[in-house]
């Protein structure tokens, strides 16, 4: 593909057996974009960025990252994952390592960046998130939003061309959401591409440079933040909109 | 009021079988204390031998026991033939009597006449307790790998790392954790069946035991085996119940 999309998606399906859970998806992701996949729970958010991240197979359609096709069953799923970082509702770190080392594991194992490096880029990330005292502890010891901060320094510390975030903050407390969302916000600023899906409509609304609305498996409805949360075409939206925005 | 307790219900036990009519006799077969010394430093060498095949079976069993249970927990369509080989080998050693596979081995192996198979039943009987405890140790490591949440397996590939690394450097290492109390009873267990080479006429504690008592119709060496084997799994058993109970503190701790 000769265009300059980062991320491209076409007519994407997902089934699970005789469910249809993503249809038509047709995403463009432009580097440097912030694209914040919104919609109610079970709308498909979460299993559309799993399909990018080659985590689940697709039934039907293609992706296209950097120029290759990616659902292409010869491709090498894990050359595509290097590329790309994840980040987990649940954190997902590993209990049994510090946090300095879960944030070397993937640079050393996967990218073959020696230790003394890998640790110094880790450090330098910490620093940067606020957790520069928090390298030697275990992840337990660390509240929910230090825990997610981790994992988001994790994602990032092998320089992923694209990042996905899967509602990163709805299993924080709104205090530490914050906290969350300041480090999005940052990586935004820094240009980093992102694909998020969210339940922080203000989140969505300042920092997304495009929005996507999810109603049973398919984009109903994107354009900018301006363009969904101002005059939404479409009646679903408008009705998914009035539930969750503060009147 | 705990140890009155203990007092009382002892001391009755003591009396019931000091009262009893076959006393006198049961003292003097197996509890003498001159045979006890007499047999004594036999007993103790033969007692190392329990140690030794304990010791050297150990490290194998864990081998066997991480290996085949890694194996039985791959999914490629490759690996099937190993697969089996794991599932048949699990079944047949959990399923047959511990004391049949050391006779099977102790006498069947040298039978073969096969080159390089060691005929010092010493060695056999010790293969023997490596393959069937193997089979019950990979059961373990098994429940450990799969008591792993697949999140965990999710976040390393996400990652990028292959299957094996996320085996190799987040699945097992939290398995191995999970595991090591039940596996420590695994091995008092083992210390206890080391015995089971009396069976193939290897010279180890109870067979010095036995036959110290067929040439002086005295039993008190079987009493004498008996406490050194509690000497050796106490520790080991009390060692176990406190990482037992320290994991489960950590774990009910909630944040911790």
């Amino acid at each position: 593909m000769s265009d300059t999309a980062l991320l491209r998606t076409e007519n994407v399906r997902k089934t699970y057996g005789d469910k249809v859970v993503l249809r038509d998806i047709d995403l463009v992701v432009q580097p440097h974009d912030v694209v914040c996949l919104i919609g109610s729970s079970g709308s498909g958010k979460s299993t559309l960025l799993r399909c990018l991240d080659l985590l689940e197979d697709i039934d039907d359609g293609s992706i296209w990252f950097e120029g290759q096709e990616i659902s292409d069953p010869r491709v090498d799923a894990r050359a595509v994952r290097r590329r790309m970082g994840v980040v987990f509702q649940a954190y997902n770190l590993f209990p049994h390592l510090s946090v300095l080392e879960n944030l070397t594991l993937a640079p050393r194992k996967v990218h073959g960046v020696d230790s003394t490096a890998a640790e110094a880029r880790a450090r330098e990330l910490l620093e940067s998130f606020g957790l520069a005292d928090k390298a030697d502890e275990h992840p337990d010891r660390l509240s929910g939003g230090q825990q997610q901060r981790v994992a988001m320094a994790r994602a990032i510390a092998t320089d992923p061309a694209l990042l996905l975030l899967d509602e990163v903050t709805a299993a924080l407390d709104p205090e530490l959401t914050g906290e969350v969302l300041e480090i999005m916000r940052h990586l935004a600023g820094e240009g980093t591409t992102m694909v998020l899906a969210t339940h922080e409509m203000s989140f969505a609304r300042d920092v997304a440079t495009k929005v996507c609305f999810l109603h049973d498996g398919a984009i109903l409805e994107q354009g900018t933040p301006a363009e969904i949360f101002e005059s939404p075409r479409e009646e679903r939206t408008r009705q998914f909109l009035r539930r969750v925005l503060p009147t | 009021m705990a140890t009155l307790a203990t007092v009382v219900v002892l001391g009755v036990l003591a009396v019931v079988v000091v009262t009893s009519p076959g006393w006198p006799r049961v003292k003097a077969t197996f509890f003498d204390w001159s045979h006890a010394r007499a047999a004594f430093p036999a007993v103790w060498k033969g007692f190392g031998k329990n140690v030794a095949s304990f010791l050297i079976a150990e490290p194998l069993i864990l081998l066997i026991g991480v290996l085949v249970a890694v194996v039985r927990s791959t999914t490629s369509a490759a690996l099937f033939p190993l697969r089996l080989i794991a599932v048949v080998y699990t079944d047949l050693f959990r399923g047959v009597p511990t004391l049949l596979v050391v006779l099977l081995c102790g006498l069947g192996l040298p039978a073969l006449e096969l080159q390089g198979v060691p005929t010092d039943t010493f060695w056999l009987g010790t293969f023997a307790l490596v393959l069937s405890y193997g089979a019950y140790v990979a059961e373990v490591f098994r429940a450990g790998i799969d008591s792993i949440h697949p999140s965990q397996v999710a976040s390393a590939t996400a990652l990028g790392l292959s299957n094996g690394q996320a085996m190799r450097h987040v699945v097992l290492p939290q398995a191995t954790r999970r595991v090591v109390p039940p596996l420590l009873n695994d091995f008092i267990s083992l210390q206890k069946d080391t015995a089971l080479l009396s069976s193939i006429f290897v010279f180890e504690a109870v067979f010095t035991a036995q036959d110290y008592g067929l040439y002086n119709f005295n039993y008190t060496p079987f009493v004498v085996v008996a406490v050194l084997f509690v000497a050796l799994t106490v520790p080991l058993a009390r060692f176990t119940d406190w990482l037992g109970r320290r994991m489960m503190r950590r774990e009910r701790a909630g944040a911790r």
